[in-house]
């Protein structure tokens, strides 16, 4: 018996180690360095300075720019997983297979790559106004301003959203459905009592790994929004690269927690059943 | 799901036969850790000196002097050449990281670099005992024939509402406050709190007409017809000219700045008798020659001048410009702790505004 709780230990230890170099032992340097000053000294400051105008506009952006992207995404990416999870439409075709592969495909480019790409597809000159230039049509103009952004957010982070709703739609036993249905409820009613309800944990799930990539990007914000708007993500990447100075970047990470945190709370008191855990 | 693994196993392995390859043993004369600007050289001349010396070339590139600095700072790889510019080498010897050359391992550099290279890297090397020159230049307008009326010759019209969301800015922090400073009449070296009050304003002013902040990409923008006008370094405008004939370089009658990047040796560097070598080598004047042609910066380097077969770019004004016909050149300096969290600070309130 002790034995074999030793050699589960062993299994254990290459992710007890990973987990401490590099989960805790970077938490930890980024609390040192965000609670300090340039002397080593405790300090509060590097926290409190999200006040400032400049950064508390950053985070404002960086909020809202994310939640207008996490609602949109939600938006499609519910249809998308009813249509996935339709089993009798599936039956037939296998289509199912197929759009989950378009989806996930992607996701196998670099995620560089595929928003450099939307750079040149939205430019003045890029391709999407070289068609519609073509047709006559009235070219677009977004790239730069908060709505290439946006777009940006959606596309990139769309998957995240899909595949938790999905996982939670094929889990819901189709008896359950057909109850509701036996006992006279609509089409409707049967989507708001029913099936919406027993979803909710994978919604909340995606909206978790939709919202958080989404209010700490950095990168998105500098290639579609041509570095004129700074969201918080990219005041701290540029305390740490340009500014040097990692006290501050830490502080208004610490910050940049919190509302992580906040969001995985209340993500955990919904989603017990765990349709999150399969990406 | 069989398939799922069968795919996710073939991405491992062509990841970890991708890494492999980076792990290859160094060469047999050891190895030298480069870390220069993007694209700031031929990669034909790294095969050339690992083919001559036996020595493996480590290369690794940055975007701007600033995200340089701290990653050399915090050490985490032990760069042996660097390739910064004017201020902040500076910069790295005022604090210490850099090591002083043995010109007997340099006799290229000692032949081929120009006098007036020498004497202008003693603004931020006052003895020339650290820094090789390697690269030089000014920082002008780009604009394109087709889309601006007149002739330019101001960092006014970057304030110009005509061009409003037509107009590329650099972005790094010196070099848009260079454009503000200068355009103010001041010093792009001022640590004067309302000097530099004026610039940040004058910064905000223009933000509305500015299409992107952007650092390489004003190149590969200008080429594609994208923006009308863009702050740009001298070395890009023979190669965007080269692509896109409509494009027209000028330096700004206010003055702008005359910069260098030169080689220098970190002050622990492993491999500091390969660093010599690998700088040596690039003052050969072949390889010299070789770079020019590649990246279209000036080069420093007569004897490799003097080979450049082209008599338009041999004279060219934009290449070689004959300074002494400009009024207010000046080269970047470093400023000290306090003014670099100035600008900083200024800075990020240009870019939240």
């Amino acid at each position: 018996m002790k034995n074999h709780k030793l050699s589960r230990q062993m299994m254990a230890a290459p992710y007890t180690a990973w987990i401490i170099l590099f989960i805790v032992v970077p938490l930890g340097m980024v609390f040192y360095y965000g609670l300090t000053d340039k002397t080593g000294a405790f300090t509060l400051e590097n926290v409190l300075d999200i006040m400032s105008a400049e950064h508390a506009k950053a985070l404002w952006y960086a909020l809202g720019l994310s939640l207008i992207s996490t609602l949109i995404c939600f938006l499609l990416a519910y249809p998308l997983a009813m249509i996935l999870a339709d089993r009798e439409g599936n039956a037939k075709l296998n289509r199912h297979s197929l759009i989950l592969l378009i989806f996930i495909l992607p996701m196998w480019m670099n995620f560089l790559l595929r928003t450099l790409a939307w750079q040149t597809l939205l430019e003045k000159t890029g391709v999407i106004n070289r068609i519609l230039e073509f047709f006559h049509l009235p070219s677009l103009q977004i790239i730069n301003t908060p709505y290439a952004i946006i777009l940006g957010m959606v596309y990139n982070f769309l998957p995240f959203m899909v595949l938790p709703i999905y996982n939670a739609l094929v889990k819901i036993d189709p008896n359950v459905i057909s109850a509701a249905q036996d006992l006279g409820a609509n089409r409707l009613q049967t989507f708001l009592r029913i099936t919406f309800p027993l979803s909710l944990g994978g919604v909340i799930s995606g909206i978790t790994m939709v919202f958080i990539p989404a209010l700490t990007t950095f990168v998105i914000s500098k290639l579609l929004g041509g570095s004129k708007i700074l969201l918080i993500g990219n005041v701290i990447e540029e305390e740490f690269t340009l500014a040097s100075n990692w006290h501050l970047g830490s502080g208004l990470s610490i910050v940049l927690m919190l509302f992580i945190i906040l969001n995985m709370v209340v993500s955990a008191i919904f989603d017990k059943e765990g349709e999150g855990n399969m990406l | 799901m069989k398939k799922w693994f069968a795919m996710a196993g073939l991405c491992m392995a062509s990841v970890l036969a991708l890494g492999g390859c980076g792990n290859s043993a160094s060469g047999k004369n050891g190895q030298v850790i480069v870390y220069n600007w993007g694209e700031y050289l031929d990669p034909e001349t790294i095969t050339m000196f690992e083919e001559e010396t036996g020595i493996r070339v480590v290369y690794d590139e940055f975007e701007t002097n600033e995200i340089m600095y701290p990653k050399v700072e915090a050490g985490a790889t032990s760069y042996d050449v660097i390739c910064p510019s004017d201020y902040m080498i500076q910069k790295m010897i005022a604090n210490d990281m850099l090591a002083e050359l043995n010109f007997d391992h340099l006799p290229h550099a000692k032949a081929n670099i120009g006098q007036q290279y020498w004497e202008q890297s003693r603004e931020f090397d006052p003895e020339n005992k650290y820094s090789v020159p390697y690269c030089w230049g000014t920082v002008g307008i780009l604009y394109n024939k087709t889309m601006v009326e007149e002739p330019i010759d101001s960092w006014s019209v970057l304030w110009d509402e005509a061009y409003k969301d037509n107009i590329l800015m650099q972005d790094s922090v010196r070099d848009a406050f260079m454009v503000g400073l200068k355009l103010n009449g001041y010093s792009m070296n001022s640590t004067d709190a309302a000097q530099l009050e004026i610039a940040k304003n004058a910064l905000i002013q223009q933000k509305p007409l500015v299409q992107a902040y952007v650092i390489d990409q004003v190149r590969d923008k200008m080429i594609g017809n994208e923006a009308a006008i863009g702050v740009i370094y001298s070395g890009e405008a023979i190669y965007t000219q080269r692509e896109n004939p409509d494009l027209e370089y000028v330096i700004p009658k206010e003055g702008t700045n005359v910069w260098i990047d030169s080689w220098v040796i970190t002050k622990d560097a492993p491999n500091k008798e390969n660093a010599e070598a690998f700088i040596n080598f690039m003052c050969r004047p072949d390889i010299a020659l070789m770079n020019f042609e590649y990246i279209t910066y000036s080069t420093p380097n007569d004897a490799a001048r003097e080979l450049i077969e082209d008599e338009d770019i041999r004279y060219s004004e934009i290449a070689f410009p004959d300074l002494k016909q400009y009024a207010n050149l000046e080269t970047f300096q470093y400023l000290g702790p306090e003014a670099d969290e100035m600008y900083n600070e200024l800075w990020k309130e240009v870019k939240s505004e």
